[in-house]
């Protein structure tokens, strides 16, 4: 143990703490800008220079390991001036018209500004925005503090090398890797820049206002499907714990607002589940007939990394459509014949905890029922924001059922929103469907957890069923290596591209410096457990929709529906 | 009244004195990968700081210039202003009154000349091309040795994870220890504060206090056969890393010890044969089945190699040598520089007593040539050279030594032709003194001056102007060549021939050791990938966290050497350890670049 003084009290730790977490044990938090622990620790904003008593120079308390002995303070005058000095000169670049903001009220750079008392001297020149807003992913360089984070976060967690420092001295900024084209570079567009962002310099497009200024008319059907991983965390942006923001809410405030449909993707992640499932049985029972292992196919951001990282196992994914498009298939076909309209009559707006659907959404060999499956994808930022717009109180809002019979969902179908999820459901119906019996809904734990890369085998009925998971791109990277270079073997192997699976999407809330994935997973976790159903393949409407309309898992209509080729599947 | 007065600098002058002093220092560093377009506008502004402002293309000129050169790096310019800052360059160095502005509207045309690139790619791409280099001594050697990281373990005293961490880009420590030309000090960051880290001193520190390291243990065995020809620094060091990659290594050497120019033309006084000995012998642990007396082309056909063979990897130096082709070379008593080392090398030493010795040439050969032959008991020495000392290419610390221990430095001098007795032994060599002209190649040229030669009576003449590739029967087994060397693609791959590298002094022409080190471990990666791997022989060693500390100037710790005229009398090494309180202080000035600045973005380490 380090002995040292921090403002004057005495505070013992491990050696190798940095000076901030040393600081944070008494209850010292001194800020931080471009800071990420472990993987952005550069020391690059200053803002967290503290002075030790006897030094020379201020320290940065991020990157500086304590020292026996140390006597640190961290509100000296030379601090505060030295912060005062480097908050303004970063503000000197940074376009700070905060109401426009995506980021506004939930900003490192803002709140650190409006924290101290700040004597702008510098001036305003930030850099000119330069970039497609088209795009899902879109980067304003007036707003970037050139912290690095983003280039940090593609580099570590997801391996791509999208982001890149451009330059050098004063005109050193952050880009597209070479300076080349977003849709160049192979972007998974999987957000996790987004969202460790410290400001609004990385923010995924803004679809919202497309469904605010028509909702509520008269001349279309409303309709929306909600992700699992929203219902996790809808309420934060809005400061509700899931205590108030529960399922219930969720579907009372999206009616209020004026969908007339509200329905749930966990419904067609059942369907998915019982299409997938059905197609494994397949592929396990004709083994010689296709690739292995087989991959899952319902998370946007790794179809565009396995399309462009390891094209050769495109031929390896499951041809299920992702809930959402076979969602949006259904609701634009089985379900607008139950309303006896026009599929282009009904708008079908899904809230997706993803950047990487966005895109999804706009591929044309996804559309099968309609011009367009899925009309718009906003985020579950772009939720909270819709509500905050139309000032509606969550609180006070009375629980709620979703709509029949695209709103009926099982367990199975809402732990698709965390690591490992998709794989346990689709185990619980694989055994099933081998043995026509129902498992312990809990007998495949194995799968859960938060590890990067989790693999486990199972036993149906004398079958072997090697089973592997991963989360981050990162962590999918090294898995595919592992079976590339046959280090490795599995059958049905699960990726989502971001950390801790979809809860900890790039389309979810931001909380500067927060891993909040888990936490959001364990809630699913539990929601699974108070379904009354955990089996897919025991989801009434879903037993329903094959019996009027799908005829059973595989069929013709099913395969006309439900399933896609990704290898026709356009990046751009 | 008086008219005249003494005048003393004010306190304004002295400061900017004191400046362009640390300026001077801060320029020295040149950190790698700037934009040098930036850099150019930077040296401009500087320019027109200095300028007096008498007349327009200086005054007006420069200005304007640094005004385009600013649209440029703004990404607001367009070729027609690339094209006006170019013909503006040549008119203000046409008119310009002084050097002041000459020079400066030269650096523009220089830069034009040099990176064009860069000014289009700001223009057409709105950024520059290049990126910087986050740990300047790592980037600066050839090799990529993690020189902060073997430091900070030298400080932490743990000096055999320091060599491991040094053996995972170079196998040879100790040969580095003490002979590195140490490229690796020139961009030291600290000498912005205020001198470079003496880098190979510290090396020099951890493998005298780290005893003897075992190399690693080879990973498994792929199966896959190379062919090294030629035991020097480059030959070994790819036969160390194929080795710990899992291929089954086979080296063949020609002479009667490996060690190339290592041993046959480095003196024992600066690489004593143990420390050479301790780094074959660690490379040779790993498996490598090493032959010597092979020479290959006579005892081996090249074909038969090529044939058994899965990749070659050719290193076969370059161990003959120029002479100056002045009348009487042929005499007895003319020798090369090579011949001499050669001799030593094997401890045949050549009898020098009591004789008169020129040697010919300003390098670091010639500095070897005239200390040894002042060792084996030459009476004088004298170094004969047609520029001035201070352009000799020789370091400026073996030049000194050389001085120090009684070498003569004639210069401006070019040698004509060596007298001989009626024998045909030397009795003299007749040299013509030259003055300093124009520059050519960025040295000032030497030219015959109005003066009558002179005789410089001696026994020996050894000639130390350069030294060639003996090619032996590679040229017959179709292996291209060109101006003296062998030809390959910077990935050291013969053109032409599938699995058949070749790099150090035979494909470079004569380099140093780093160098021949940097071609052994790249030929060592590029077989490896040339036969489906993708081997990483890193070991993961944990290198000290860099903590907080001053940075205030503290001096540099230099090695310190025998006293002259006491080490001349023997062929011991002359250079003394670094104190261990020296050695620690000196790591104390590593500024830890691969951790403070942009080392610690990305990581200031390099895996090859």
């Amino acid at each position: 143990m380090v002995n040292l003084t921090i403002d004057g009290k005495k505070v013992s730790v491990p050696e190798g703490t940095r000076i901030l977490d040393a600081a944070r044990e008494i209850g010292v938090n001194i800020p931080t800008l471009c800071y990420l622990k472990e993987i952005n620790e550069i020391s690059a904003c200053r803002v967290c220079t503290v002075e030790v008593a006897g030094s020379e120079k201020l320290v940065p308390a991020c990157s500086t390991p304590v020292q026996e002995g140390m006597d640190i303070l961290t509100h000296s005058p030379r601090v505060m001036q030295a912060r005062v000095t480097n908050v303004s000169l970063i503000l000197s670049q940074h376009n700070a018209s905060c109401t426009s903001c995506t980021r506004s009220g939930n900003c490192a750079l803002q709140t650190l500004a409006s924290d101290i008392c700040y004597q702008p001297s510098y001036g305003n020149s930030p850099a000119k925005m330069d970039w497609n807003t088209k795009y899902p992913l879109i980067r304003d360089a007036s707003r970037c503090i050139k912290c690095m984070r983003c280039v940090s976060v593609c580099d570590k967690i997801q391996t791509m090398h999208v982001w890149d420092v451009l330059g050098t001295g004063a005109r050193t900024t952050v880009g597209v890797r070479d300076g080349m084209d977003l849709m160049d570079v192979n972007c998974t567009l999987c957000g996790q820049c987004i969202t460790h962002c410290p400001v609004g310099a990385l923010y995924s497009r803004d679809d919202a206002i497309k469904v605010v200024r028509s909702l509520g008319t008269k001349d279309k059907v409303y309709i929306c499907q909600v992700a699992p991983a929203v219902r996790s965390a809808w309420g934060e942006d809005l400061g509700l714990g899931t205590d108030v923001a529960t399922v219930g809410r969720m579907v009372s405030a999206l009616r209020a607002i004026g969908f007339d449909y509200v329905f749930d993707t966990d419904f067609s992640a059942d369907l998915t589940i019982m299409e997938e499932g059905s197609e494994f049985i397949e592929r396990l029972t004709h083994r010689d007939q296709y690739p292995w292992p087989m991959f899952t196919s319902c998370c946007p951001g790794w179809l565009r990394f396995i399309k462009t990282e390891f094209p050769e196992y495109v031929p390896n994914l499951s041809t299920a459509k992702s809930p959402q498009g076979m969602f949006g298939a259904v609701a634009k076909s089985y379900f607008a014949e139950k309303l006896g309209r026009d599929p282009e009559d009904i708008v079908c707006v899904s809230f997706m905890p993803c950047t990487a659907k966005k895109w999804e959404c706009s591929v044309e060999a996804i559309n099968d029922a309609a011009t367009r499956d899925v009309d718009t994808v906003l985020t579950t930022r772009e939720l909270a924001k819709m509500l905050r717009n139309f000032r509606i109180n969550v609180a006070a809002l009375p629980e709620d059922d979703f709509d029949s019979p695209l709103g009926e969902s099982t367990g199975a179908g809402v732990i698709f929103g965390t690591t490992g999820g998709v794989m346990e459901a689709a185990l619980r119906s694989a055994y099933y469907l081998v043995t026509g019996e129902n498992p312990d809904a809990d007998a495949f734990h194995a799968v859960r957890g938060m590890e990067g890369v989790r693999a486990a085998t199972f036993e149906i009925q004398g079958i072997k069923v090697r089973t592997a998971v991963a989360n981050g791109l990162g962590n999918a990277r090294k898995l595919l290596e592992a079976i590339k270079t046959g280090r490795a073997e599995y059958d049905f192997v699960e990726i989502m591209a971001c950390p801790t699976g979809c809860a900890g999407g790039g389309g979810q809330p931001i909380r500067d410096g927060q891993e909040l994935g888990e936490g959001r997973g364990g809630y699913l976790r539990k929601l699974d457990v108070a379904k009354p159903i955990r089996f897919s393949h025991e989801n009434p409407s879903v037993q329903k929709l094959y019996a009027e309309y799908l005829e059973k898992p595989l069929s013709h209509r099913s395969h006309k529906l439900l399933h896609t080729d990704v290898s026709q599947w356009s990046l751009k | 009244m008086s008219r005249l007065q003494i005048q003393t600098p004010g306190k304004a002058e002295r400061t900017v004195s004191e400046l362009y002093k640390d300026l001077e220092r801060r320029i020295a560093v040149a950190p790698s990968g700037n934009c040098p377009v930036e850099l150019t506008g930077a040296f401009l502004r500087l320019c027109l700081a200095q300028s007096c402002g008498k007349c327009v293309p200086c005054r007006v000129g420069l200005n304007k210039m640094s005004e385009l050169i600013d649209k440029i790096l703004d990404g607001e310019a367009s070729e027609d202003d690339l094209d006006t800052l170019e013909y503006s360059a040549k008119s203000i160095a046409d008119t310009a009154d002084c050097a002041i502005g000459h020079e400066a509207a030269q650096i523009i045309s220089d830069g034009f000349a040099a990176f064009k690139d860069d000014y289009l790619s700001h223009i057409h791409n709105h950024r520059c091309i290049s990126s910087f280099a986050a740990v300047p001594c790592a980037s600066n050697c050839p090799a990529h040795v993690d020189i902060p990281g073997y430091i900070a373990l030298v400080r932490a005293g743990r000096y055999a994870d320091a060599v491991r961490l040094i053996r995972e880009d170079n196998p040879f420590p100790s040969v580095c220890g003490l002979i590195c030309e140490h490229p690796c000090e020139e961009h030291c960051r600290r000498n912005i504060v205020d001198n470079s880290v003496n880098i190979r001193g510290l090396k020099r520190a951890a493998i005298e206090n780290a005893g003897t390291v075992p190399a690693p243990k080879c990973l498994p065995p792929t199966g896959k056969k190379v062919c090294v020809i030629g035991g020097g620094p480059t030959g070994l060091t790819a036969a160390y890393f194929l080795a710990l990659m899992g291929h089954k290594v086979t080296v063949y050497e020609r002479r009667k010890q490996f060690g190339g120019m290592l041993r046959y033309g480095i003196p024992r006084y600066r690489l004593p044969a143990s420390y050479l000995d301790a780094d074959i012998d660690a490379i040779l642990s790993t498996g490598v089945e090493a032959h010597l007396n092979v020479d290959v082309g006579k005892d081996i056909k090249f074909e038969d190699i090529l044939e058994n063979y899965d990749g070659v990897y050719i290193a076969i130096g370059a161990h003959s040598y120029k002479m100056p082709g002045i009348p009487g070379e042929d005499s007895k008593g003319v020798l090369s520089a090579v011949e001499l080392l050669r001799a030593m090398g094997d401890n045949e030493p050549m009898d020098l007593k009591g004789k008169r010795v020129c040697v010919i040439g300003g390098g670091n050969v010639a500095m070897d040539a005239c200390r040894t032959a002042l060792r084996l008991g030459a009476s004088s020495v004298q170094c004969v050279y047609r520029r001035t000392v201070k352009d000799m290419t020789a370091l400026p610390e073996e030049i000194a030594g050389a001085e120090a221990e009684g070498v003569e430095m004639v210069t401006l001098m070019a040698p004509v032709r060596v007298n001989a007795d009626a024998e045909g032994n030397v009795t003299g060599l007749v040299v013509q003194p030259q003055m300093l002209g124009d520059y050519s190649r960025g040295r000032p040229a030497p030219r015959k001056a109005d003066a009558p030669e002179v005789e410089l009576k001696c026994e020996v003449v050894i000639a130390a102007i350069g030294q060639a590739i003996d090619f032996g029967n590679l040229r017959e087994a179709g292996v291209p060549e060109k101006m003296g060397k062998l030809q390959t693609e910077n990935t050291g791959e013969v053109a032409g021939k599938n699995g058949v590298y070749a790099g150090g002094d035979c494909a470079s022409g004569p380099a140093t050791v780093i160098k021949a080190i940097q071609a052994g471990k790249i030929a060592a990666a590029n077989l490896d990938e040339y036969f489906g791997f993708h081997t990483d022989v890193s070991q993961d060693i944990e290198i000290p966290q860099a903590g907080y500390q001053f940075k205030n100037a503290c001096g540099r710790s230099n090695m310190r050497e025998r006293a002259p005229l006491e080490r001349v009398k023997d062929f011991e090494l002359i250079e003394n350890e670094m104190p261990l309180e020296e050695a620690m202080q000196e790591c104390s000035r590593c500024l830890r670049c691969d951790h403070f600045g942009y080392g610690g973005f990305r990581g200031g380490r390099q895996r090859w």
